[in-house]
């Protein structure tokens, strides 16, 4: 009973610090550490949730939860245990697994043809080294990640660009490409239904996380060009999340501070002694 | 990304796009014959586009005439479409600059694309 008592107060804790941690501000001065709080507070959430229903379902073997689970399989069909919460646990692992490898599997399906189409129309143009230019006016960049990963600017993009605007941005994107962004968000748009707030933190996180090496590289004022040539839109069209993000964006690096390494520290040694929590009763 | 033989895709799709009518493998040999290639070279290149969809063959004899499935235009607006679209699995599939909510644009694109019904 004392594994279903922690996990409970752990699925708590992850509950209040989620909508928290949507808010907080901190994160923004520390994006590497905000992203991996929220690494390990969506693991913590699914494995306790998953722990607890298999903890209650097994309680009536009063042993920890992998010695139970074992005699429960043995006993296939056994009448001690509550069988659809042990199903249920188990299926919460199987659906979130299912769920990534899903969401993996079409991402690399649009890869793969966005890369052949690439290989079709793309060039390489001496202005842009290391990307690859497809001829449209409308301003795009993007970093298409992968082995080989790579780096795609539309003529529009190019042509409104000054030249260490343009090395900001390919910074941008090689950041990208070079920590696996595209890693760290999967699990987040995979589950996005479940919490569309959260994968809108990460991915803000994730921009933040960039713009800080494209920063550091090439100045705050060249990347805020950058920036504003991105985002000045005509007015029409639902201008939401994504305007708040960019103003979000040009705000921290216009302020350019980071946090302090207590608050850093402290918020990782959070995260860990929260996820722990519910792997020390999953494995021991 | 653009290898070797990414290199000679694109030759033989520019060949195909610019003459406008289906061709022999012979014929695009012919047209690339700068590059002096293999016909057995040639062959695969187009074997390659036609399993990716990027072109079609239709019989004429003993031998296959290829021609490309759509224009330049319409890959280019493919591609844009992929890179403004920033829902479902596009978000993931690709990390942006500036996350771009261009609904307009994105619109006008596939607008663009639905005119053509015969895409794939």
């Amino acid at each position: 009973m004392s594994a279903a008592l922690h996990l409970l107060v752990t699925l708590a804790v992850c509950a209040a610090a989620a909508p928290l941690l949507v808010r907080a501000r901190w994160v923004w001065r520390a994006p590497g550490t905000g992203i991996a709080v929220w690494q390990m507070l969506a693991l913590t959430w699914v494995l306790s949730l998953a722990g607890l229903l298999i903890a209650l379902g097994l309680d009536p073997y009063d042993a920890p939860i992998a010695r139970g689970l074992a005699r429960w399989a043995a006993h296939a069909g056994s009448t001690v245990a509550s069988d659809h919460l042990v199903l249920g646990g188990l299926a919460l692992l199987v659906a979130c697994t299912a769920a990534l490898v899903s969401s993996w599997y079409a991402v690399v399906r649009v890869r793969r043809r966005h890369r052949d189409l690439l290989t079709l129309v793309a060039r390489k143009d001496a202005a842009a080294p290391g990307a690859l230019v497809v001829d449209h006016p409308q301003a795009v960049a993007y970093c298409l990640p992968g082995r080989p990963s790579s780096i795609v600017l539309s003529t529009g993009a190019l042509h409104s660009l000054s030249a260490v605007e343009l090395q900001a941005v390919l910074a941008h994107e090689r950041s990208h490409a070079r920590e696996r962004h595209d890693l760290v968000l999967l699990p987040f748009v995979a589950l996005r239904v479940l919490a569309p707030r959260i994968a809108d933190a990460v991915a803000l996180l994730v921009e933040m996380r960039a713009d800080d090496r494209a920063c550091r590289e090439h100045g705050a004022e060249a990347l805020v060009a950058a920036i504003s040539r991105f985002s000045t839109r005509p007015p029409a069209g639902a201008l939401g999340m994504a305007d708040a993000a960019i103003s979000a964006r040009l705000q921290r690096i216009a302020t350019a501070s980071t946090a302090p390494s207590w608050l850093r520290w402290s918020a990782l040694v959070s995260g860990l002694v929260l996820v722990s929590t519910p792997l020390s009763f999953l494995v021991c | 990304m653009l290898g070797n033989l990414g290199e000679l895709e694109r030759a033989a799709m520019e060949v195909l796009w610019d003459h406008g009518s289906p061709m022999l493998v012979r014929d695009v040999v012919n047209a690339l014959s700068s590059r002096d290639l293999a016909y057995t070279t040639v062959m695969t290149v187009l074997t390659r586009l036609a399993a990716k969809g990027f072109v079609q063959r239709q019989p004429d004899g003993r031998a296959w005439r290829y021609s490309p499935v759509a224009g330049r235009a319409e890959y280019v607006a493919q591609l844009m479409l992929d890179a403004l679209s920033l829902t479902g699995d596009r978000e993931a599939a690709l990390t942006h600059f500036a996350r771009q909510v261009s609904t307009p644009e994105a619109e006008a694109l596939s607008q663009a694309l639905a005119e053509k019904p015969d895409q794939p």
